[in-house]
């Protein structure tokens, strides 16, 4: 077979067929996980879920290049294809959701979306949109200090850009060149209030300019895009040549939320049309332009994605509920007098002592 | 044992945890070659670097944050707020974040960080550089809260608070910081976090006090034993959480009455944590109303002098506080 323009692509990238592939089933693994949690929440077994669907292609691609067990992820709440990436599993991701008690990234505390899990480096997440773009820089702060050779990332969306902690985080960045590569997923929408209510200029990569640092904008539905400009943030982190901001322009497939209805915001054409901005079979496309992928190859790992999603939905649902006994537990590190103690009070109604 | 102040004994913990231990750096505004703007970090810079005693932009926020994602990562920072005064752009990191960050990750991970805050009035600093903002943080719980009166007490507590697993603000009145030399003794002395000291000991009423209050009760208590033949008890707290709630019953089951005070504002203040629990748990003990003396409701210490003498708390008004309630 002659060799074609794509094929070039990915070689060019320094990628094998092998590990194109292993993107593409990361890929599939998370709108797996997602789709299959939709389903639990209509089905009363999650309470709420918050969708990566439309950012797969994006979030596989820039943490491809992220070393497992060495550098660190700071995530936001649809990071459930960059977490899996990180090396999370999908029975993780659904025993998080379950809000189970061997949940990895707070014991069942957390809503679902918050991601962490300190196994796989990456930091655990609260709520309040931002917040963790700091400790991103804080961690690549201390790898800074101590000379370490780690690089951190961290996702954020277009509407969080906002924030003045994202400023203060990339402002202090780009003082110091911190090992950090910042990664905005501008999905167009911050919930229901669109790019030019939320963006001043419409560009978020256009602010790294005043931080002293690249912005680059990809087309985030471009997998070996996205990729090639993790692939040098990644490397320039390392040559101590400081902080990168990447813009991955992707596609909201869902709604916000479990509690939100697109369609009382989006056009109707535009939520129509949705569907062919997926990345999913976008990149399909292209690894069987590439003649990477065949129907054969295909269908053998959406059968194994399907195996995997039944057995991690399986096994999550399985593992056992939190116990209030263990709610005032693991308040401090090391237990005070008066914090994270129980104040023995009798049960009142059938419920546990607070 | 060495003769130091406050401000000196705050520097010379820092310098000898950085010295023992690698992984402790200092990150603010002009902590480095100035030194801070109080003197706090002075020498630092140049005999450990850029990296471990770094100057920060102007942005508290991003202190507070970064040195929580250091924590994470393994080291031991110290933040300093310049002024407490200035510490709400760091509210959301240290109030919604660090403080939570081992319960919400179920322990798996924390935040063992000291936030150190100079605070209190006194100084001619106004309203935005003197407040005492303590119990914004004392009621947040997973954070641990720290208030040294004594050089010594400053040094041992900074030892233990850069030393703790847990988030520290590590409050540090400015009016303290030159105000007097006292012994500090040699070596790696630490005071453990979460005990009182029984400062002077006395049998009439129990004072409750911490950071710059230790010494107006002190020079209190002597005008009462002096003028009215008052022994009162005056207990430092030291640390506000956890609050080292034996030896506070214990004064109390002793002289059977509490006056509690502090220089920040009285409605809410941490003074009402004390005299509450000292009501519910030494109810039997008491014989005269647990009473605060705190400073005024008003939003902040005004600047002239005049202004600012009303505002500040001192032994003329803990002597006058104390005699209505020993009259009981």
């Amino acid at each position: 077979m002659a060799t074609t323009p794509m094929r070039l692509r990915h070689t060019e990238l320094g990628l094998s067929n092998e590990q194109v592939l292993d993107m593409y089933r990361h890929m599939l693994l998370a709108r797996g996980v997602d789709e299959r949690m939709w389903l639990m929440q209509r089905a009363g077994k999650i309470a709420f879920i918050i969708s990566g669907q439309g950012h797969e292609g994006a979030q596989v691609a820039i943490a491809w290049p992220m070393r497992r067990g060495i550098d660190w992820m700071a995530p936001f709440y649809r990071s459930i294809a960059s977490t899996l990436t990180f090396g999370m599993s999908a029975e993780d991701i659904v025993t998080a959701h379950l809000a189970k008690r061997d949940d990895v990234s707070s014991g069942g505390r957390q809503m679902p979306g918050h991601y962490g899990g300190a196994p796989y480096n990456i930091v655990s997440l609260s709520s309040p949109v931002g917040t963790q773009v700091l400790h991103a820089v804080g961690i690549a702060m201390g790898a800074w200090v101590r000379g370490d050779d780690v690089v951190t990332m961290t996702q954020f969306g277009e509407g969080t850009s906002n924030q003045g902690e994202v400023h203060e985080a990339m402002n202090f960045a780009g003082v110091h060149r911190l090992p950090v590569i910042f990664v905005c997923e501008n999905n167009g929408y911050a919930i229901s209030v669109p790019l030019d209510r939320q963006v001043a200029g419409g560009s978020v990569a256009a602010r790294a300019a005043g931080y002293g640092m690249p912005g680059i904008v990809v087309d985030g539905s471009d997998v070996l895009g996205c990729y090639a400009a993790a692939k040098e943030a990644h490397e320039r982190a390392r040559r101590g040549e400081g902080p990168t901001l990447i813009e991955a322009r992707v596609v909201r497939l869902t709604s916000h939320s479990s509690d939100d209805d697109q369609r009382r915001y989006r056009d109707p054409s535009e939520v129509e049309h949705l569907k062919e901005l997926d990345p999913i079979p976008r990149f399909a496309n292209e690894l069987r332009e590439a003649g990477v992928l065949t129907d054969e190859i295909d269908e053998a790992i959406r059968a194994e994605i399907k195996a995997a999603v039944n057995e991690a939905s399986r096994n999550a649902e399985a593992r056992p509920d939190p116990v209030v006994d263990d709610a005032h537990e693991r308040v401090y590190a090391e237990p005070i007098p008066g914090g994270g103690t129980p104040v023995p009070l009798e049960p009142i109604d059938g419920e546990g002592a607070h | 044992m060495a003769e130091l102040n406050i401000v000196e004994a705050v520097r010379s913990a820092m310098d000898e945890e950085m010295e023992r231990d690698e992984r402790v750096m200092v990150l603010g505004e002009d902590v480095g070659k100035k030194g801070g703007v109080f003197g706090a970090t002075d020498g630092l810079f140049a005999k450990y670097g850029e990296r471990r005693v770094l100057d920060t932009p102007l942005t508290e926020g991003m202190i507070a944050g970064a040195a929580m994602g250091a924590a994470v990562y393994g080291l031991r920072p110290i933040a300093e707020m310049q002024f407490a005064d200035f510490v709400y752009p760091a509210f959301n990191q240290i109030v919604s974040e660090i403080s939570r960050l081992h319960y919400r990750s179920n322990g798996t991970f924390s935040a063992p960080m000291v936030i150190r805050m100079p605070y209190g009035g006194g100084v001619h600093g106004a309203l935005y550089h003197s407040q005492s903002n303590e119990a914004y943080f004392t009621s947040t719980v997973g954070l641990k809260v720290v208030a040294p009166g004594t050089p010594a007490d400053a040094k041992g507590l900074l030892k233990a608070s850069i030393r703790d697993p847990d988030p520290v603000l590590f409050f540090e009145h400015k009016k303290t910081y030159r105000l007097f030399k006292a012994a500090v003794p040699d070596g790696d002395t630490v005071v453990p976090i979460g005990k009182a000291d029984v400062a002077r000991t006395g049998k009439h009423l129990s004072i409750f006090c911490y950071g710059f209050m230790r010494t107006c009760a002190l020079e209190a208590a002597e005008t009462l034993a002096r003028e009215d033949g008052v022994e009162a008890e005056v207990v430092d707290l030291r640390t506000l959480r956890p609050l080292d709630l034996d030896t506070v019953l214990a004064s109390v089951e002793k002289t059977g009455k509490a006056l509690v005070v502090h220089e920040a504002n009285r409605f809410g203040g941490f003074g009402a944590e004390v005299a509450a629990t000292i009501a519910e748990k030494a109810f039997e003990f008491l014989d005269g109303p647990v009473t605060r003396l705190a400073g005024p409701e008003v939003p902040g210490v005004p600047f002239h002098h005049t202004l600012e003498d009303w505002y500040m708390v001192g032994p003329a008004r803990i002597v006058h506080e104390a005699r209505k309630l020993a009259a009981y």
